[in-house]
């Protein structure tokens, strides 16, 4: 079977994983361990030196977090990655290892609000600048790019919109610029798009959402695609240049194609600290195994809420990239075939009071702030996540004040649909 | 031959059969990359001969150092090159005049001189350049799956307990023949810029 590439679902149950030596236990055991015994004095220096592989401390790798690493990055298509506590967290790590006190990055303007939070004031105090973009049009990357520019990043499937973005224009604007596009793919999954296909050089995920799908684990990856070359022109010395923390190791030279995944780990999680629970990557794991089936559901049942929604009187409009009458519909079918996600928005021609009342109707949605759990979800957006933002800033993430956001689980879904209905005529 | 990609089948074999290596440009310091890479090997019970004419009459983890090719003793199986691309053409004319010749020669990561790959190749010596075989030996076998690296195989089998000295299976099923599609595209790309 050497030849044969197992598809995506096998990937997702087998990948990464293999039956305990010595216990020969099947699933992946939790080991909840800080530390590792060594052989002897001369296996730890090598350890420590990064010159064999094994474990020494939690906080740096661990055998239950690296079955889930090797998992998603075999997901994905990517060399390697490397899971953090929260996925807030793999994007400080990522960035550490591409910014320096006054660098800029060119980020869309449709994230995640607490993205745009981190990124306009806690990157602010590290020196690093933000540069906004607009991912529906492509020319304002290109205008955004200035020689401080160390990369592009961007979502697959952004949220709360739901709206699609234009990865293999976006990586153009960054392979011209000689700078890593990063993509967010927490809304997408790579079941749904898989960027690095697309030309993405970093893939980052909340692990929190669709992959761990059960609510009740945080988590981050950062997966390497192996496509970037570090030590082009010397923009990147934390992988380029000798490490004096590792005795002048150059990380690319040593790492070659994983060399980011590495610099993450060995120079971001072990300085920095975000390390995942080894508890915490083994439900995230398990969730994975059903990530297909999951997907599938999700998506079904968000296309017919989605629809539901667009036929009722009371709504004013339902931004679904799944639905026809999307302006991203056209991207959803080159980038998302098998589905445009379960994350949308739809606005009442009741406004901001009718969305208000609307959420305290639900009696099956949970009103709460996460996406891609198995149940589903309810949020009005510019009251919560995205409250921090003005209201210019609102508008132009998708989050609008008369704006409602919903995360569709995998529930039978005419009972959704019911809920909604009952809740909307209340 | 194709050196954009290798399929894990043609590495599994050259890793599975050769057992005397010489490293030319093996460095005493154990910081140096070439420095981890004989010792792992020497570890997974290859038999490794140091090679570097500044270093004679030292020794590397019990290995003593040899000047050239040409003084070693025994038949030598594989030929690993931590030098750039710009050393490799008379290492191979080199090796070409070894008797019995190497079945293989192989240039490390970041190494790639096609011409000098032709030349082995025309003599029936496997060419491998742009890969580690430390990190192939650690992939195929999963050993590398501790820092989160994508083995890209799969097995249902248990897996022994690495021990000193023990070379590990390294016939576990590949993934779409062991590429990794974006990252080999990516390096093709760059060499065929140069
Ligand atoms: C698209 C996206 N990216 C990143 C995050 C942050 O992830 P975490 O909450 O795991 O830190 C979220 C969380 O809502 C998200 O939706």
């Amino acid at each position: 079977m050497n030849d044969r590439i197992p598809g995506f679902a096998t990937l997702a149950v087998h990948a990464g994983a293999q039956p305990d030596p010595t216990t020969g236990a099947r699933a992946t055991p939790i080991y909840q361990t800080t530390s590792f015994v060594f052989n002897d004095s001369d296996h730890a220096a090598s350890l420590f030196g990064l010159q064999s592989f094994g474990n020494i401390y939690t906080r740096i790798t661990n055998p239950t977090t690296s079955v889930l690493e090797e998992r998603v990055a075999a997901l994905e298509g990517g060399t390697a990655a490397l899971a953090t506590a929260s996925g807030h967290a793999a994007q400080v790590v990522a960035f550490q290892q591409l910014l320096r006190p006054g660098d800029e990055f060119i980020a869309s303007r449709k994230l995640y609000g607490g993205s745009i939070n981190q990124f306009t004031h806690a990157f602010k105090s590290f020196g690093w600048n933000v540069v906004w973009a607009d991912s529906d049009d492509i020319a304002s990357f290109e205008r955004a790019v200035t020689p401080h520019t160390k990369a592009i990043f961007i979502e697959s499937i952004a949220n709360p919109g739901g709206s699609i973005t234009d990865i293999e224009a976006i990586s153009a604007v960054a392979r011209q610029a000689g700078v890593p596009l990063i993509v967010d793919n927490t809304l997408a999954t790579p079941y749904l798009i898989r960027p690095i296909d697309h030309g993405a050089d970093i893939v980052i995920h909340s692990l929190t959402k669709f992959l761990g799908g059960h609510g009740n684990s945080l988590g981050g990856i950062i997966v390497d695609a192996g496509t970037f070359d570090w030590s082009k022109d010397n923009k990147y010395p934390m992988l380029s240049e000798p490490r004096p923390e590792y005795h002048g190791i150059k990380l690319q030279e040593t790492f070659g194609n994983f060399a980011f995944a590495i610099a993450c780990r060995v120079l971001g999680l072990r300085d920095l600290g975000p390390a995942l629970s080894p508890f915490n990557a083994f439900m995230i794991m398990t969730g994975i195994e059903t990530l297909p089936l999951r997907m599938q559901r999700h998506c079904e049942n968000a296309k017919a809420v989605a629809e539901f929604l667009s036929a009722h009187p009371a709504v004013a409009a339902v931004n679904y990239a799944g639905l026809t009458s999307s302006p991203y519909y056209t991207l959803a079918r080159k980038y998302a075939p098998k589905g445009a996600g379960a994350v949308f928005t739809f606005s009442l021609k009741g406004g901001y009071e009718a969305g208000v009342s609307l959420v305290s109707n639900l009696k099956l949605f949970s009103h709460l702030a996460n996406v891609g759990d198995t149940r589903s979800l309810v949020i009005h957006p510019a009251s919560t996540t995205h409250s921090q933002l003005d209201d210019d800033a609102k508008t132009r993430s998708g989050a609008g004040p008369d704006v409602v956001r919903l995360s569709i689980g995998i529930e039978d879904k005419e009972d959704l649909i019911a809920d909604l209905e009952q809740a909307l005529s209340a | 031959m194709n050196h954009d990609h290798y399929n894990d089948t043609w590495i599994r074999e050259i890793l599975n059969t050769v057992k005397t290596v010489a490293m030319i440009g093996a460095s005493p310091q154990n910081v140096r990359p070439s420095y981890f890479v004989f010792k792992y090997l020497a570890e997974r019970g290859y038999d490794m001969i140091p090679i570097n004419p500044g270093q004679v009459g030292k020794s590397l983890i019990g290995k003593s150092f040899v000047a050239s090719l040409r003084e070693i003793d025994r038949p030598i199986d594989m030929i690993d090159i931590f030098r750039n691309a710009d050393h490799i053409m008379p290492i191979i004319d080199d090796a070409l005049t070894l008797n019995p010749l190497p079945k293989v020669i192989w240039m490390q990561l970041g190494v790639r001189n096609d011409e000098a790959a032709k030349k082995a190749e025309a003599a029936g010596i496997k060419v491998v350049m742009n890969r580690c075989p430390k990190i192939e030996y650690g992939r195929l076998s999963s050993e590398i799956s501790w820092m989160g690296v994508n083995s890209r195989t799969l097995s249902s089998k248990r897996a022994p307990i690495p021990t000193q000295g023990m070379r590990l299976s390294l016939n576990r099923a590949s993934v779409g023949g062991g590429g990794t599609d974006a990252a080999d595209r990516a390096a093709k790309n760059k060499n065929d810029a140069v």
